[in-house]
């Protein structure tokens, strides 16, 4: 029995891109408790919508993150279009599907970069990058953001994406998949990789299921509650089924990542291929009424979850985002106790937290 | 034209109910999805949502002023994350917290920026 | 040209961005644009750095971390704000949680405006810093201090 320490982790941290703090409670070389305290980054943003109104909150919420920027303007957009009781055109839902696919790879591409440069493996962080630049390409093209789009409204989209710009989306991500398969069978092949994963950071499917955890972390343990699932989004009609894997380890919820990738282009090109003609936007007219509305999409780091409350102004009396994140948290902090401290960042890591997310 | 949401089932309940159900929704192997607080004119309503298939359970509960309100994570563990942020902003005070920052969770400039005072009546 | 801004090394904290220019920071190291060419090297050390480039604005929570930082720079130093948010605060300056921009508290030498800013705006941020940098070694050698 050794002597027991507390290490503070964060929050400016080498391992860590976003601010977080752990107090990680030793003994010896294991963690016996860690205890996350958060706060580095909130804003208090949800409040800007006492002085925003429903249709400029869109882009407020937008910021709430920068990775997965485009599916919190859609999620917020759904609830007040719920509650409106606006009817989005055809065309529209296939082009937020297709850009929310895009921007899961670019997210997925963004994390087995940070993953590959926690292990140590700076070439293949560099290479994960490479790739996630066409996808931004692709966001620059079309709507003029890297990593802000600002490209859905209440009621649709902003312009409509011509057919040849489709077209060589698709171009793009058939070029991709082939660099992608050689930097990806690297995470999923090689041995001084897989070491770093296999058989670390268990989580049965009991913990999942007991702690809420949502997104690649559930599907790593088998779990699913993939949002894309639900009727948001032209998942069911291009015939969406979630991606599981069973071992729960660190290289599972790798894995599922890593296949998602692939899936989301096979997505993004069935749905370029149904995708009618027609408007992109209807026009909004009138205030949101009284009553609140939920609407839920798959992020890529799981379900997200937005609930907007009316009054009948201009002026929501709450537009509230649970981001995934949050609901990873507390399987975070079970999947560190007892794990070895040079195995922290590995956890952390592969539980794919947004901090700016959590906070708001 | 598509209308693809969900269907919004919110059932507003007693403040009294709130943990017979926790603890129903819990041995049926439901998740927490999320605690919201709404503030009014110094009236609090929290909203709970529980998730088990894709099949969304909301329960809404108001919640008088001053008044303590006993916590859900004797059933969900996991909800002491919302609720210490809901203590946080909003100023509720929980019972049986399992894992209590006591208002250390957000280090805010301002405490409780988001409760709000009555409206006072016009006589 | 000193050695310092031949080869100054960066180090980057991100105060409560929202990701987006956090993140084309870093994209900014990648081989697309490549910021490494300049002999500029990332590390996580405040003691090693020269340049402290920050996203996002200053809240109650994070103004201490981003001073504690700063101080622990060797000098000379420079400073550059990355995002609209870390110059003034941007769209969430009217939220009840955020002080304002970076300079609040402390010196900021470079301003890099945009949401999220561009790499190219941020490379060219860097870029000017070096020239401060500079400035800043040689008055700082004038006073008889040590020369890096």
């Amino acid at each position: 029995m050794g002597k027991r320490t507390i290490v503070p982790f964060g929050p400016q941290h080498p391992a860590l891109p976003e601010p977080i703090h752990l107090d990680l409670e030793l003994e010896d070389e294991k963690v016996i408790r860690a205890v996350p305290s958060i706060g580095y980054v909130h804003r208090g943003l949800e409040k800007l919508v006492e002085q925003n109104d429903y249709q400029i909150m869109c882009y407020v919420m937008e910021r709430v993150c920068g990775i997965c920027s485009f599916g919190h303007s859609w999620g917020y957009a759904a609830a007040v279009e719920g509650l409106m009781d606006i009817e989005v055109p055809e065309r529209a839902e296939h082009l937020r599907t297709i850009f929310h696919e895009l921007s899961r790879i670019h997210s997925h591409l963004l994390w087995l970069g940070l993953l590959a440069d926690a292990m140590g493996f700076e070439s293949l962080f560099m290479h994960c990058w490479r790739l996630r630049e066409s996808i931004l390409d692709i966001f620059e093209k079309s709507t003029g953001g890297r990593v802000i789009l600002s490209f859905t409204k209440i009621g649709g989209q902003f312009k409509d994406i011509p057919k040849e710009s489709l077209a060589e989306i698709v171009i793009i991500l058939e070029n991709m998949r082939k660099e992608l398969l050689v930097v990806t069978n690297v995470f999923l092949d090689d041995t001084s990789v897989k070491n770093r994963m296999c058989g670390v950071g268990k989580l049965s499917k009991e913990d999942i299921m007991k702690l809420g955890a949502i997104g690649p972390t559930a599907r790593g343990s088998g779990v699913n509650n993939d949002a894309r699932c639900l009727d948001l989004g032209k998942y069911k009609e291009l015939g969406f089924k979630p991606i599981l894997e069973t071992d729960g380890d660190c290289y599972a919820r790798c894995k599922v990542r890593v296949r998602e990738i692939f899936q989301s282009i096979d997505i993004i090109i069935k749905d370029v291929e149904n995708i009618p003609e027609g408007p992109v936007n209807i026009p909004v007219k009138g205030m949101p009424p009284m009553g609140d509305f939920i609407a839920r999409i798959e992020q890529p780091r799981g379900e997200a979850f937005y609930y907007v409350k009316g009054n009948g102004t201009k002026y929501l009396d709450r537009a509230r985002v649970r981001t995934p994140t949050n609901a990873n948290i507390p399987i975070l902090v079970k999947v560190l106790q007892g794990c070895y401290l040079n195995d922290v960042t590995m956890m952390v890591m592969t539980i794919d937290p947004c901090i700016s997310c959590t906070e708001r | 034209m598509t209308r693809s949401h969900e269907v919004q089932e919110i059932t507003e309940i007693s403040y009294s109910d709130l943990l017979v159900k926790a603890k129903e929704l819990a041995e049926g192997g439901y998740r927490a999805v999320q605690i919201c607080a709404t503030s009014k004119d110094g009236k609090t309503e929290m909203l709970y949502s529980f998730d088990k298939d894709f099949k969304m359970i909301n329960y809404r509960v108001n919640v008088p002023s001053e008044m303590r309100v006993s916590s859900i994570t004797g059933f969900f563990w996991s909800a002491f994350i919302f609720e210490n942020e809901v203590h946080d902003l909003f100023g509720i005070e929980f019972t049986d917290l399992v894992l209590d920052y006591k208002g250390n969770f957000f280090k805010l400039s301002s405490k409780t920026p988001w409760k709000t005072e009555a409206k006072k009546e016009v006589q | 040209m000193s050695y310092s801004t031949k080869s100054p090394w960066i180090i980057h904290y991100d105060g409560s961005s929202c990701n987006g220019c956090d993140i084309e920071v870093l994209a900014c190291l990648t081989p697309m644009y490549d910021l490494e060419r300049f002999g500029i090297v990332n590390t996580g050390n405040p003691k090693h750095a020269d340049i402290l480039l920050i996203t996002g604005s200053i809240n109650e929570q994070n103004r201490d971390v981003v001073k504690q930082i700063y101080e622990q720079m060797p000098e000379p130093k420079v400073v550059v704000a990355i995002g609209i948010c870390a110059t003034s605060g941007g769209v969430f300056k009217k939220c009840y949680n955020i002080l304002g921009g970076v300079d609040k508290v402390i010196p900021v030498d470079i301003y890099v405006p945009g949401c999220a800013a561009r790499p190219e705006a941020i490379i060219d941020g860097v870029v000017k810093a070096l020239r401060i940098l500079e400035e800043k070694s040689k008055a700082l050698h004038n006073k008889g201090g040590k020369v890096q």
